[in-house]
């Protein structure tokens, strides 16, 4: 079972339509994982039907009880995120701003704080229209821990490819370089670049490649958009060629992948012939390069 | 006045935004007023790839991480038991401290009973100012790469605007994407926050969890719809429903996605965009006004 991860680093490449193309033309052989748990849009392709909903726990914040407190001043002189203020007459704690680090707690005299898990958002397992199994999961509003959240959409991902005997698991991955990407990447076989030829787009993906290049993940990249501007496709395609990273593929700027996405359907099943043509030759160069891993 | 533009999904255009609101707000402001576009989005900065202008400052951001000192060190265990972000094991002859899961939260600092845990300065990125135009200042912090937590960055940057934000500045900040710790963190002393969009339910869908982000923290919110012409209405609709302002709707223009790729600036050469996004600034006067 290898695990293969799509990754832009610049948002709006077309990660999320270029993923579950990928899931429309190998369904059989995959479980997909959403881990862009922030800004989650795979379901709106594969319109899944939920299996099992959870709530996800990660972390924690502190409650100060009225009964108790001795007004002190302890807990607001520790906490390092200013999340302690009196108001009328009264410590309370700004769930918002509490990291969750216990500082207060150890040091209250009364013990008159308590540490509470925190709800971080909700995880789910759903099957897809294609038939195949979808992990995905919702971050709470405003809440903290993504990387923990797509840890964990990894991790059950892991074990129902594993129980179905999946030969792939293909994750969707969050733009940037921070933690959620770092969490989604590491211990992964295989990294699907997609990028787009336009300032922006160089710049994050050199960017991206550099945290991969870290983790020694081999990689492949799609340039996306290619039409837009030959001479950034160039230099996207010498930057590629300087590292070593193979072309999986050049799509052109189409509207069919708007329209695809407007009825909720991947753009492989809306155009039938050279987009679909393209995505198809793509994800055979993604398989035979991860079937050599 | 402080403008924060942001979004659920990641590439709608908020870069472009901002960098067009600030030139032209350079351009056409009354003249004892200036400009600070700050680019926000640590992970991934892209304004300055639109701007070029003159050095003005730059610093090495730090933040305080644990430390462990074997010669104070007693073994008792206590810091790793402590520690909410397992950043501390506890090896039985050694300490190990993991600087990147350390949260800076001071506890097993603090609480050690041999002073055996200081905090000492670890390298994030790098924050820099430019001067553009007598008008328009430009600052940029950018993560370094290998670091994993953006939001003590954000945090820095935030602060640095407070101090130096004078009287007659308008404060133009690009967050980050996404709903979590880094654009909560980016839009804190936003007096607006633009959240742009494209027409699409991807859009929509990411709009929607910006929007309830954003009503927790209580911001005043707007919404830009930009690349609009592609898609369907749903994204209007919702925002009638909500009752939430769309000021602004930047048409799709091949010409515009062009001159994008190449880093060049919109409102100097297509006519409709500028008005656009004249119009858009207008309206967030409006929504700004303290009411009477």
């Amino acid at each position: 079972m290898k695990e293969i991860v799509v990754l832009s680093g610049k948002g709006g490449t077309g990660k999320t339509s270029i993923t579950a193309s990928f899931a429309a033309l190998g369904a059989k052989q995959m479980v997909l994982a959403d881990c862009d748990v922030d800004a989650a849009d795979m379901h709106l392709l594969t319109a899944p039907e939920a299996i099992l909903a959870e709530d996800f726990y990660s972390g924690k914040e502190a409650l100060i009880k009225t009964e108790g407190c001795v007004h002190c001043y302890k807990c607001i002189k520790a906490c390092h995120f200013d999340a302690i203020s009196v108001i009328n007459g009264d410590f309370v704690v700004d769930p918002m701003e509490c990291e969750g680090c216990s500082y207060c707690f150890h040091v209250c005299p009364t013990r008159t704080i308590e540490m509470n898990s925190r709800l971080a958002g909700k995880f789910y397992v759903s099957k897809t229209r294609f038939g195949n199994t979808l992990v995905h999961a919702r971050l709470g509003i405003a809440a903290d821990n993504s990387g923990k959240l797509v840890t964990k959409v990894r991790e059950e991902a892991k074990k129902i490819a594993a129980e179905q005997h999946s030969e792939y698991i293909l994750v969707d991955a969050s733009p940037g370089i921070g933690c959620p990407v770092v969490a989604s990447l590491t211990g992964a076989h295989f990294v699907v670049l997609v990028t787009e030829p336009t300032v922006s787009g160089i710049h994050d993906l050199e960017r991206v490649y550099e945290v991969i290049e870290k983790l020694k993940i081999k990689t492949g990249c799609i340039i996306n958009k290619v039409d837009i501007n030959r001479e950034m496709a160039n230099k996207t395609k010498d930057f590629l060629k300087e590292k070593g990273i193979p072309l999986l593929g050049e799509l052109p700027y189409d509207h069919q992948f708007t329209k695809a996405i407007t009825i909720g359907k991947t753009v492989v099943e809306y155009d039938d012939g050279v987009i679909k043509a393209l995505i198809e030759s793509s994800w055979k160069k993604v398989k035979e390069l991860v079937d050599k891993i | 006045m402080q403008i924060a533009i942001a979004s659920g999904k990641g590439g709608t255009g908020k870069t472009t935004l901002s960098v067009n609101l600030a030139t032209l707000l350079s351009q056409q402001i009354s003249e004892n007023t200036t400009i600070l576009l700050a680019d926000m989005d640590v992970e991934e900065p892209n304004s300055g790839l639109f701007l070029k202008g003159e050095l003005l400052h730059s610093e090495v951001k730090y933040r305080m991480v644990a430390d462990w000192d074997e010669k104070k060190c007693t073994f008792c265990e206590r810091c790793a038991n402590i520690c909410e972000f397992n950043a501390i094991a506890y090896l039985g002859i050694s300490v190990m401290v993991f600087p990147e899961l350390c949260h800076s939260c001071y506890a097993c600092s603090d609480l050690c009973p041999e002073d055996a845990l200081p905090m000492i300065p670890r390298r994030m990125g790098e924050l820099k100012e430019y001067k553009l135009t007598d008008r328009l200042f430009f600052m940029e912090s950018r993560l370094d790469i290998g670091v994993e937590q953006a939001t003590p960055l954000i945090e820095q940057s935030r602060k640095h605007i407070k101090k130096s934000n004078a009287e007659n500045m308008i404060v133009i900040i690009d967050a980050p994407p996404g709903t979590s710790c880094p654009v909560i963190e980016a839009v804190k002393d936003a007096d607006i926050v633009l959240l742009v969009t494209e027409p699409t339910p991807f859009g929509l869908h990411d709009l929607t969890l910006a929007v309830d982000t954003m009503q927790e923290l209580k911001k005043n919110i707007a919404v830009v719809i930009n690349k609009y012409g592609i898609g369907n209405r749903e994204v209007e609709k919702y925002c009638a429903d909500k009752q939430i302002p769309v000021i602004g709707k930047i048409p799709n223009l091949k010409e515009a996605a062009m001159m994008y790729s190449k880093g060049e600036i919109l409102v100097d050469s297509i006519p409709e965009i500028r008005t656009e996004i004249d119009n858009i600034y207008q309206n967030i006067i409006k929504l700004t006004k303290p009411k009477q």
